[in-house]
């Protein structure tokens, strides 16, 4: 039990630093309508000509950088997640040996700093001569998804009801009808989850990407590369819609579970 | 730090006028309650009549929107929780899972720089008969061992009053009998005051030296319990303690013995003093192992009631006892409890009976029939499934 | 969804018992597995054995050839032990100012805001919502916050709170602000993940026992959330000792902040001093892994996923 203005003194810190948390954003949304010239520090004045002609500038080098990222993040958010999910399933359902070293083997790509998981991988494809390019990447990324993939499905399975699948077996008979038709939609929210979890992760990435992509221009080596001489309003303005579009999912998230729980509250 | 200041036997607690409101209802209205100093006092209530807001608020983990609080004769009110010398059993125990059960008992001791903790610590644990446990952690203790500990945990601090919130809820019943037992043998002895909440009646019964039955954030009746069981005041207590035969009717006459009642056509009489209406619609009872069955109706007597004739529509064997359910027309159904002293019933279903008990066993209820009866829904399931059954035969 | 991921699992792990033994287990297991021996630990001993590469004879600019160059080590640490010790001593500082700023917000949300789960998404939101800019704008927001001529910085020089020439980009200052900014999501979610659950009843507990609120916070709150604040630590240190943007020049960083990141970089890309840069990989690596094997034992590798 606090004092009356005891009370108030959590709740306010939060509120400015959740404030000071989202200043970086704002300065990013704001800047995007910043009618620059080269480089983007100074404010000059407010347009939407950025947003409107957003792949214009640098012959597109934006948008060619945004599709690589987009690309790279499809392609290997679908073999993390295939990949992570087996696991995932496997290690919740299953009984084999070696159980705890597994679980040590997948957490250190999570442990390991990227620098040096960069950095490895680099070493490697010049060892065996690999030429660096979106090939490269893309293994990259799906590598280091693996593991928060299976920690997001694993957390999905632990919570389903063993009951429920040997239920299904009573009315499917195979094994494949059971998983097709009881246990991979009740994983859905999960694996999508792990998806989500992935494609940020991917789309976000630049230090293994820096490491392992040769030529190959990423979203986020194109503002890394166009630090040193100015970046260009047009990537504030791709950051701004990624983050608006990012917010709009996971709000949507939110409140149709909150939904779907009022509902079935009501329903008992 | 408060050190000297803690009784080393209990206090007296008294409320004073607390109102507790919180946002769109009131928990409690006007609560005036003394326990005296040393006593096993129990309030009694179903779920939500505001039992366990009351000792929230003793404890100092809630404040009262209105009204005082003392301890002792001084006003603690204002003082938080760790301020009150006041120590709680909690329901779910609440023992601490990072600690060793003597780091749990020791650690009021601690709190409040007491000299040799841990042997008073042991002390404690020795009285419950889990020193040998010291060491162990609370997950690794059965549910009646960390029952223990909580209780040694709070009664090692000798505070002033000792709150128990439902404490052997999650005990089965024959562990829970032995703890009933073990409970009032330690406040005996140490001599602290024990203010008990429960929606147990036979728990509060057996154990306190005086029960207060709640009801919707107001006591309804307090004394001792031979006392409400025998004399309730309203029909909420006459039904959540125990179970009652009551019927309603009109006041025929008063003499210095009695007033009688019209009860569908027979004349029923109940002591002056055991009625708290005497004039008017009034409800009167009678407690069903009161109650005698005849096979013919019985010879006038004076001290005795009689009621009949009725049929038995149900025979209920349950061990100690065999319940009777007796269809007496314009009155009702009746239950009716018969120690079994013998093998086998006496009565059958559909015999024709007569009832009767003595005078002095009935009572008459302070309620006021014309009132919407003040229906709980929230009465233990033992009396809704005799209501249920009294409704369907 | 990112919350599971990023801290310590709550998920209740089924008993062996429970488990079926079958062949299928190996089928799902086998192609993930595979797949990370190859493009995880074959790279690390890749990088182990680069680590001991030396420069080829008579071989071009960025040619090395396998050997046993234990001196590779000694030199990488004679020139680099300042980034060494630099990094340790940001990542350590960035992790000290993450948790402390990071424990009232998640004790807020986790705790106090219980009873307004609607209020508690949304400060998840607000948490998360900076993973959704990109890192390295977000990064060169506070860069422009913090650069010479931005309004913070000549406001405070005109109250004359800041020297006329001072900086505060390129300082060590702004390196560790950006890398506790950066990871405060990191270590909020775990804190709250575990706060989330923490009972009241104990708290309540130790308040009816005569503990005043802060020793309650100390003896009673602090223990019970350990395990978020250890995994919040992990999850903050590992990556804020390897990062290399904050401490970039054009970043947040100057000449005299860079990190081992930073120089690992240099040696593979720029450089082309393989050896060097793999032997720098390594050193961090090391130490990382004793903090994880400090955790694991303490947790156990059932926690671990």
């Amino acid at each position: 039990m606090k004092h009356s203005i005891g009370k108030w003194v959590l709740p306010a810190y939060s509120a400015l630093a959740l404030l000071i948390l989202m200043i970086p954003i704002g300065y990013t949304f704001v800047y995007s309508f910043n009618d620059s010239l080269k480089s983007n520090i100074v404010w000059r004045s407010f347009t939407f000509d950025k947003w409107l002609n957003v792949c214009n500038v640098q012959n597109g080098a934006v948008c060619e950088a945004f599709g690589n990222s987009i690309f790279i993040a499809v392609v290997s958010t679908v073999a993390a997640t295939t990949l992570g999910t087996m696991i995932a399933i496997a290690m919740v359902r299953y009984r084999f040996k070696f159980r705890s070293q597994l679980s040590l083997f997948l957490f250190l790509p999570m442990a390991t700093p990227e620098v040096v998981l960069g950095a490895g991988l680099a070493a490697q494809f010049l060892s065996i001569g690999v030429p660096k390019d979106m090939t490269t990447i893309i293994l990259a990324h799906t590598m280091f998804s693996i593991s928060f993939v299976v920690v997001a499905v694993k957390a999905r399975v632990a919570t389903l009801d063993p009951a429920l699948e040997e239920a299904g077996r009573d009315l499917y008979g195979s094994a494949l009808q059971v998983f097709l038709r009881i246990t991979f939609p009740l994983l859905l929210p999960g694996i999508l989850a792990a998806a989500l979890l992935s494609f940020a992760l991917s789309f976000d990435d630049f230090i293994i990407t820096n490491f392992n992509s040769g030529s190959v221009s990423t979203f986020p080596k194109y503002i890394w590369i166009s630090a040193a001489r100015g970046i260009p309003a047009e990537a504030n303005v791709v950051a701004s819609a990624v983050f608006i579009l990012a917010l709009v999912i996971v709000v949507t998230v939110q409140v149709s579970g909150a939904a779907r729980a009022k509902r079935l509250a009501k329903m008992n | 730090m408060t050190t000297s200041t803690f009784a080393e036997s209990g206090a007296d607690l008294e409320l004073v006028g607390i109102h507790k409101r919180f946002p769109g209802f009131t928990a409690i209205e006007e609560l005036n309650l003394v326990v005296p100093a040393g006593s096993f006092f129990a309030l009694l209530g179903p779920s939500g009549c505001g039992k366990t807001t009351t000792l929230r608020l003793v404890a100092g983990l809630e404040a009262p929107t209105a009204g005082r609080i003392l301890l002792g004769g001084k006003d603690v009110t204002n003082q938080k929780s760790f301020q009150r010398p006041v120590n709680t059993v909690f329901q779910s125990y609440a023992l601490f899972p990072h600690m060793t059960v003597l780091e749990n008992v020791a650690f009021g001791l601690r709190r409040r720089k007491m000299a040799d903790p841990v042997e008073k610590a042991h002390e404690v644990l020795r009285l419950v008969e889990l020193d040998h446990l010291a060491s162990r952690r609370p997950q690794q203790l059965s549910g009646g061992q960390q029952q223990r500990v909580a209780l040694a945990r709070a009664i090692v601090n000798r505070p002033a009053m000792l709150l128990l919130d439902e404490p052997l809820g999650a005990l089965d019943l024959k562990l829970r009998r032995q703890m009933q037992l073990e409970l009032k043998a330690i406040q005996e002895d140490v001599g602290l005051t024990f203010l008990h909440v429960t929606h147990d009646q036979e728990e509060a019964m057996t154990m306190a030296d005086t029960i207060a039955v709640m009801n919707k954030g107001r006591i309804e009746q307090m004394g001792a319990p031979q006392e409400l069981y025998e004399l309730p005041r309203t029909s909420f207590v006459a039904n959540f303690l125990g179970q009652s035969n009551l019927f309603t009717g009109p006041v025929l006459g008063t003499t210095s013995a009695g007033i009688s009642v019209d009860v569908a056509g027979q004349k029923i009489t109940v002591p002056v003093d055991r009625a708290h209406r005497t004039s008017g619609e009034i409800t009167i009872g009678i407690r069903p192992e009161k109650l005698t069955l005849h096979s013919s109706k019985p010879t006038h007597d004076a001290s005795v009631n009689v009621m009949g004739p009725g049929r038995v529509i149900d025979v209920s064997f349950s061990g100690v006892s065999t319940q009777y359910l007796v269809d007496v027309p314009g009155v009702g159904k009746l239950i009716v409890f018969a120690q079994n002293m013998t093998f086998g019933s006496e009565v059958r279903e559909h015999d024709e009976v007569w009832l009767s008990w003595a005078v002095d066993h009935g009572f008459g209820l302070e309620d006021d029939p014309a009132d919407t009866p003040r229906f709980s829904p929230d009465l233990d399931t033992r009396t809704l499934a005799a209501q249920h059954l009294l409704e369907e035969a | 969804m990112a919350l599971a991921a990023l801290s310590t699992s709550n998920a209740p792990t089924s008993t062996d018992t429970a488990r079926k033994s079958s062949p299928v287990a190996l089928l799902l297991l086998l192609p993930g597995i595979l797949y990370l021996v190859l493009f995880f630990l074959t790279p690390l001993v890749s990088l182990l054995l680069t680590s001991f590469k030396t420069p080829t004879e008579f071989g071009d600019f960025g040619e090395f050839s396998y050997a046993f160059r234990w001196e590779n080590y000694a030199d990488v640490i004679t020139t680099y032990w300042p980034h060494i010790i630099r990094s340790f001593g940001y990542a350590l500082a960035a992790t000290f100012f993450a948790l402390i700023i990071s424990y009232p917000l998640a004790y807020f949300i986790g705790v106090k805001a219980r009873r307004w789960p609607l209020l508690q998404s949304l400060a998840l939101v607000m948490v998360i919502a900076p993973f959704f800019i990109s890192f390295l704008l977000r990064t060169l927001a506070w860069k422009q916050i913090f650069s010479d001529e931005s309004f913070l910085v000549t406001s405070l020089k005109a109250m004359s709170v800041l020297a006329p020439d001072a900086h505060v980009t390129g300082t060590a200052f702004s390196v560790i602000f950006g890398l506790t900014y950066n990871f405060i999501p990191f270590m909020t979610l775990p804190l709250y993940t575990t706060l989330e659950r923490l009972d009241v009843r104990y708290l309540e507990a130790g308040s009816d026992l005569y503990a005043s609120p802060f020793h309650v916070f100390r003896k009673v709150t602090i223990p019970l959330s350990m395990p978020g604040i250890v995994a919040g630590t992990l999850l903050t240190f590992i990556p804020a000792a390897g990062d290399y943007i904050n401490a970039s020049r054009e970043f947040l960083g100057g000449t005299g902040t860079q990190m081992i990141g930073n120089v690992i970089e240099a040696n593979f890309l720029v450089l082309q001093n393989f050896p060097a840069g793999a032997a720098l990989s390594i050193l961090l690596m090391s130490v990382i892994l004793v903090f994880v094997s400090f955790y694991v034992k303490k947790s156990g590798t059932e926690e671990l996923l």
